[in-house]
Parts: C-alpha cells; structure tokens; sequence
C-alpha cells in the first residue's frame, strides 16, 4: 500500500456530534447502554431457551431482538460519540510510471529472454506441459463408468411382470377404467428409467400405429413415467381428457395418441412399453422400450 | 467490540485525541500492537487502514450485505456440517417426527429430519442458513445492477466487475448444491432436472452426467458428492475470489456519485476507524438481526413435508429456490423444439438449459468491454453515472432486467394457474410472449423517459441552480447564494417542510444539515460543474450507440 498519507490531506478537525452538548452526551450513553442491556438481557434468555430444551420460534426471535439491539446501539455511538468528519483524500492514478514499467520489463526480460532465444526448448516446454496435463485428464475418467449404451436400456425384458414399487405383481383385474399405477419390471423396483405408467384408458378409441397393436391389453396402456423433456416423472393424469402431465415444466402428452406431446416443452411422445397378459392373469412386458426413455442426449440412436 | 468499548471510554476525557505512542504504556490493545509491530512492522500499513476513507452512500452498503451473509453462512453451516450425514444408504426413519415414522429414506434425508426435530437449536440454524443463502444472492444481484447502473463497471474497475461476475455465479452453484444435500423430493427432483440438462450437451453430455453422478441417475454418490462440491470447493473458491474482490476495492478505493467536494481525483467520506467500522459492524448486526429473524419465524424448505426422494414421486408446484427461478422458467416457455442431425440429437433442455444462461454470462463478463466499444469512452472513472443521466445503458438494464423477471415468474406458471384458477396454457402463452415484447418496450420506455428527464431544466448537475438551499431554524428551505433563478423550482424563495422540496443534495444523497459546508458553495459547484463538462463527450458518445433511434 502506498496510500498511507491520506490523513496529511488539509482535514477538519475531528469531532464528534456531541462535542459540545454534554448533557445531550450523557444521554446518548444511557440510551446506548440501554440498548445493549436489552442485548445482555436477549442473549442470557437465548441460552436460558436452549437449556430449557429449545424453541426455534423463540431462538430466532431473541437473536433477532440481541443483534438488532446491538446495532443500534453501535450506530447512535457512530453517530453521536464518535469523531466522524467528512474527510477528504487523494486518489492516485493506477498505472504505474512510464519510468517503472520500464525497469520491470527489464527485470521480466531476463528471465523471459532466454527462452525466447531458444525457442526450440520453449516448444519443448510447452509440450511437456500439454501432455502432463493431458495425462492429468485421465483419473477424472473414474469418477463414473462410460455411459455406452446403457442410457438406450432399461431393466424391462421379454416376460418382466410388471410390479408396484413395493414389489407386488399387477393382474389385469387391479385397475379399474381411467386408473393408473406407477409400475416398475419385477426385480429393479430400484430403475429410476424404468417407471412406467399403466393406464386402463377402457374402450375409449385409441389411435395405434401399425406395430402396435398387439401393445395393449383389454385397454390397458404403458409408458414410460419419464418426461421426454427434463427427467420429471410425469405423474398427473386427466382421465376426462386422457391426458398425461409433467408436474415440473407441464409437458401433456395424449394418452389416446400414444402419448403425442401436445403442450409444453417436450418435443417427443413418451415411449410406449409392449404389454401382454400371462395365462395367469399377471401383465408382463413383451420386451424393452423399442426407444430410449427420457430426455434427449447427443447419441440417443 | 472491546476497541469500540474502551474509545468510548476515553473519548469522555479527551475526544478525538489518539494516546501517544510508543513506550510501555498505552492501551492493552496498543501495547498487543507494539508487540506485533516489533516482530512485523505492520504500524504503517494499520495507520493508512485505519484512516483509510470511505464514501457514504446507502448504495455501497449493498455488496456489504452479501458480504456479511457469507460470514453467517459460514457460521451457521460449519454447525450443520457436525450433524448432516452426506449417504444415501437406505434407512428407516423411526424419530419423532410421527408422519414419517417406518419410512424408508436415505441417511441424509434423516439427517436432516433430525437436525430439524432432535438436534437442539438445529432448526433455526438450517433455516438461518437458508434464509442466509437466499438473501446472499439478493444482495448479489442487487449489487451487481447497482454497480451497472452507475456506471462503475468502467475503467480502471473492469477486473472487478468479472471476479463480481463470477462470484454471481460461484453463490447461485453454491446455493443449488446446498438445497438438493438433503435428498428430499423437491430438490431430488431439481437434481434430475439439472441431470437432464447435462445429458443435453452436445458431443459430451451423456458423458459428463456419467461423470458427475457415478452413473445413471440417480445413483448412489451424487450426495456424498455434492456435499464436498458445497463444503470445501466452491466455498474455498468464493472465500479466494471475495478477498480479491474486496482487495482491489481496497486498492483502487471506492467509486462515488458526483457532487460538491466531489472529484475525479479525490475521495471523499468518513474514515474507517472508528466512524465506518462501527457503522459496517452496525449493518453486520441488522443483517445478521433480520436473518435470525426470518430463520426463527418464517419456515422455509420444511422437507418433512415434501418427503424424502423418490423417483417415481413428484409434487406438483415444484419451485426451486427464487435464484434458479430463471432457469426453470426458461426451460418451460422454451418451444418445443429437439433438433435431430446425422443421427445425433441436441435436445430441448440444451437450449434455455445451457445457451442461455450461457449467453448471460458471457454478456455479463462481457459488458465493460461491449460498453467502451461502442461508448468509445476508455477513460479512467472514480465519480458514478447518475442512472438517468446514461439513457441507453439503463435502458439495456431495465429491459435485461424485465427479460429475467418474466421468466423468473414463468417458472410460477402452475402455482399462478391454480392459486388463481387460470388456465396454465394460456398462462404460459402470455409468459411467451411477455418474454418477448415486455424487454424492448421496457426498455423504450425507460429510454423515452430519460430522455425527456434530460431535457428538463430541473437538473441538480448538469445545471445547478447556483446557491445553496439551507433549511432554516423553522424548518424551511431556503436558497443562499448564487443568481436566483426566475423559473426554477429553488427560486430563490423559501419552501415550506410541506411544499415540494426540491431535496437538499440530490446528487449524493446526503443531507447536509445545518453546519454550512467549509468550502465556498460557488466553488463546490462550479468544480462538479467542471467535471460534468469534461465527462459530457464520453456521455454523449455513450448515448449515440448504434441501436439508438
């Protein structure tokens, strides 16, 4: 710092507001005193409440009315008992002398110089030092697998039954017309991609694709709970429209539509999972999503 | 505080007198600096420090509260840390907190159910905590428009401006990392959300997402993970970067707003010992006052009630906290637009998720060099822009500023629609278009304005009525010296406390009282007459910027 002349800056004398009002200073000093009583009082009942077993309401409160109190204090004490006159002071311009930068140059130069000469070695240098942390880049690579593939899978296979997130298998009997159950395949309660939405949509008039119409069972529908747009799991549905919405950014996807986006930010229908029905009543997925669940990502195939 | 303590105690004898020093005697704390002097000779250093002057204006006060938050954060959350368990092995909950009984859930989530219901005094201090970190970043961005308002972005304080703008954007991650450690719906579901808009990056998205959660979402280490990402690295980081923002305050010392005593070449205000350290010490304590306040009384992320994260699981209204606000309402107006090239998919998050804020960024770090661009004014700046006086700037901010309020409030769609029985659809239609049309015509307006306020006689700097108003015994208002201005509105006579003062100083802000000022009041204004004139070209240029009418 070279700024430590300031106060050889032609000051007014320095005073305080009540320099000249002695009683009016004393009563000041009781007030503050005042003050910081009700902050002694605050604090000692703040520790009186914890020992009591605590109350957060009543912790906050006299914290509150403590640092408030002591405050107030500080400022009538600045601004009555304090000298605090306007002063003034110079400001220096930043950059530094002509003169000065010169004889830094210089002093840099010598170092730098020989470098620069050999620029063959400066290469080198910055070679060594590419490639050192090119090699530093690799253990970041062990914070987490390679991805491959997996995001295009989820745990669904050919005869899955489809079960709630506590384990219980689902009969194509459970779900009354315009129900819905969240339903994951039987052993991966714990894939996050692989919540599915099981609608029984009953007879109203669904519009297939071919392919898909062997998907659905006695009116029962399935797809992916995973919004196409941010990953939310989209969990509201409207049986007088037959619409499914995302909670998070209201993506609605029309259940009669094979979940066609209809509003909202997503840009994709949600993934239909085939389903079918064992001889024994339970619902099985045919096989995996024929498409990536969830949202979008640079290789989704 | 003791320092504070025993001034006060002399100052009764002898005011304003500092003791002598030197020799053995003096103050304990005097002789404590003796001793440290000898060893490191810092008496040069403390004096400069301790007279160190510094401008008086409620706006500087700003970046001192975000200040004064962080120490609390770092106090309140240094206590969190002893009881918050950052796992997410799986638990059943059996403490006292009935609703929750048998309820499986992750460590961490219990952890800080307990800290909420057992731990004593654990609840005010995670809601100080919280209530903390929301106004942090308040005091940010209302810091950060204070200083691009006035201008005092320009040269020589550009560096500053970028260690500002990064520590905008080291307090929104540190407050997003800190909301989603206790694994709760909400912020699990804000986590899946941001998990998505990794997985949108071009190129390496899926890779990354990998990197940063161990796996698939939502796997098993993103808590342990963030809590040392909330702790230890981006605090470290916020610490480093605020010392050097606060130590190149110190060095290039502060800006101030024009007016009498006021010059490019000085600075002008009270000194640091003690008149502005009590002060600061003061504004510390309201700070800190109106958290506890708000931390003991008002409930804030109570996540016993949203419950732990599930995946499959979803509240409706899921808000993050008021400074992601803008990013969650950009990714809902965003279009419903996913671009599909030579089999490689940029999806929809990547756009309102990673471009825009990106382009915010950039334009943030950007601005004091956009600006001397096209201002072609690259000289140095101590004295501050009055907002009106740079119509085009502060029409850019108010229209930047009008751009991020609608989509802040885009992210309220579902809440709105409900509380008001709304249709979201069309909510979100007006939000699309608002974001839209409300930017330009704010900012056109703004720019109307100020320049029709420019035109205007009524001009504290750029035409001072000359003479100075004082307020009389019988509290009026009257104008000393100077020519009487027939029609200006200090016309010499006296107003009445009713009438509509003209304001004492309105260029600093301060009232002058009833002391007369020491220097001559002709002189006062002719100086800030003087510089106005040499900064006018500069200003000029400023408002001829292409995209100007």
């Amino acid at each position: 710092m070279t700024d430590g002349h300031d106060y050889d800056y032609d000051q007014p004398e320095d005073a305080y507001r009540l320099e000249d009002r002695p009683a009016a200073a004393r009563a000041v000093e009781r007030r503050i005193a005042v003050y910081w009583g009700i902050t002694t009082l605050a604090a000692l009942s703040l520790a009186g409440v914890y020992l009591a077993g605590g109350q957060p309401q009543l912790e906050g409160l006299l914290l509150m009315i403590a640092l408030g109190s002591l405050g107030l204090g500080l400022v009538v004490f600045a601004r009555d008992l304090l000298p605090g006159s306007e002063q003034t002071g110079p400001r220096h311009e930043m950059a530094s002398s002509e003169a000065e930068r010169d004889a830094t140059d210089e002093a840099f130069e010598r170092g730098e110089m020989p470098f620069v000469r050999r620029s063959f070695l400066l290469r080198m240098l910055g070679l060594a030092g590419g490639a050192l942390g090119f090699a530093a880049i690799f253990p970041i690579n062990s914070l987490g697998p390679h991805p491959g593939d997996t995001l295009a899978r989820t745990s669904w296979k050919k005869g899955s039954r489809l079960v709630t997130i506590d384990g219980k298998p689902v009969h194509v009997g459970d779900l009354s017309v315009d129900g819905v159950l969240t339903v994951f395949p039987e052993g991966a309660t714990d894939d996050a991609d692989a919540q599915t939405i099981l609608i029984n949509v009953g007879d109203a008039p669904q519009k297939i694709r071919p392919g898909r119409d062997t998907w659905s069972v006695q009116g029962h529908v399935a797809f992916s709970k995973v919004c196409t747009h941010a990953g939310c799991p989209v969990g509201l549905y409207r049986s007088t429209s037959h619409q499914l919405l995302c909670p998070c950014h209201q993506s609605t996807f029309d259940v009669l539509d094979e979940c066609r986006p209809v509003f909202g930010p997503a840009a994709r229908s949600l993934p239909q999972l085939a389903l079918e029905v064992r001889d024994d009543g339970f619902l099985v997925a045919q096989h995996d999503y024929t498409e990536p669940v969830g949202p979008g990502y640079w290789n989704r195939p | 505080m003791i320092k504070l303590g025993r001034r006060k105690a002399r100052s009764g004898s002898e005011p304003g007198k500092p003791a002598e020093a030197g020799t053995g005697d003096g103050s304990p704390i005097e002789r404590v600096g003796h001793w440290v002097d000898d060893r490191l000779g810092v008496s040069k250093f403390t004096r400069s420090a301790l007279d160190k002057i510094f401008p008086d204006h409620w706006s500087f006060m700003i970046g001192e509260i975000a200040l004064y938050c962080f120490v609390i954060l770092l106090a309140t959350g240094s206590y969190l840390t002893f009881f918050f368990s950052a796992s997410e092995k799986q638990v059943v909950y059996h403490g006292s907190y009935k609703p929750l009984q048998g309820v499986a859930m992750s460590d961490a989530y219990r952890s800080v159910v307990d800290i909420s219901f057992k731990v004593r005094s654990g609840l005010v201090m995670r809601q100080i905590h919280h209530c903390a970190a929301v106004v942090f970043l308040a005091a940010i961005v209302v810091h950060l428009a204070r200083v691009f308002f006035t201008g005092a972005f320009r040269r020589p304080r550009e560096i500053n401006w970028i260690i500002g703008v990064t520590l905008l954007l080291l307090a929104m991650a540190n407050g997003f990392t800190g909301y989603s450690l206790p694994d709760d719906l909400l912020s699990g579901t804000g986590l899946r959300i941001a998990y998505s808009i990794v997985l949108s990056v071009p190129f390496v998205g899926s890779w990354l997402g990998y990197l940063l959660f161990g796996g698939r979402f939502p796997g098993t280490s993103i808590i342990e993970r963030l809590f040392i990402i909330h702790v230890l690295f981006i605090p470290a980081l916020i610490a480093v970067t605020l010392t050097a923002h606060m130590a190149i305050l110190w060095h290039q010392k502060h800006t101030d707003f024009a007016g009498p005593g006021k010059s490019e070449d000085t600075i002008h205000g009270s000194r640091l010992w003690p008149q502005y350290a009590a002060k600061s010490a003061a504004l510390f304590c309201f700070v800190a006052a109106v958290i506890a306040g708000l931390g003991g009384l008002a409930q804030i992320n109570p996540i016993w009630i949203y419950g732990p994260y599930r995946a499959a699981a979803v509240s409706a209204g899921s808000q993050p906290d008021w400074y992601i606000g803008w990013l969650d309402g950009a990714l809902r107006v965003m279009p419903p637009l996913e671009i599909r090239l030579f089999h490689h998919t940029i999806a929809n998050p990547f756009f309102p998720g990673v471009v825009m804020p990106g382009i915010t960024f950039a334009l943030l770090y950007a601005w004091p060099f956009l600006e001397q661009r096209f201002s072609k004014d690259k000289a140095p700046h101590n004295l501050l822009d009055r907002p009106r006086d740079r119509p085009l700037r502060t029409a850019f901010g108010v229209s930047t500023i009008t751009f991020y309020f609608v989509l802040f409030m885009a992210a309220g769609t579902d809440v709105f629609a409900s509380t008001f029985g709304l249709s979201f659809q069309s909510l979100l239609v007006v939000f699309q278009f608002s974001l839209i049309i409300a930017p330009p015509l704010f900012g056109w307006l703004t720019w109307r304005l100020l320049k029709e306020l420019s035109t205007q006689r009524a001009h504290p700097i750029q035409q001072p009525v000359g003479g100075r108003i004082v307020r009389t015994a019988s509290g009026g208002y009257e104008v000393v010296g100077g020519e009487a201005d027939g029609d200006g509105p200090a016309g010499g006579s006296a107003l009445t406390p009713a009438g509509p003062a003209p304001g004492p100083d309105p260029a600093s802000g301060r009232d002058p009282g009833p002391t007369p000022e020491p220097e001559p009041a002709g002189a006062a204004t002719d100086t800030a007459d003087a510089e106005r004139a040499a900064a006018e070209p500069a200003g000029a240029a400023a408002d001829r910027t292409p995209g100007s009418p």
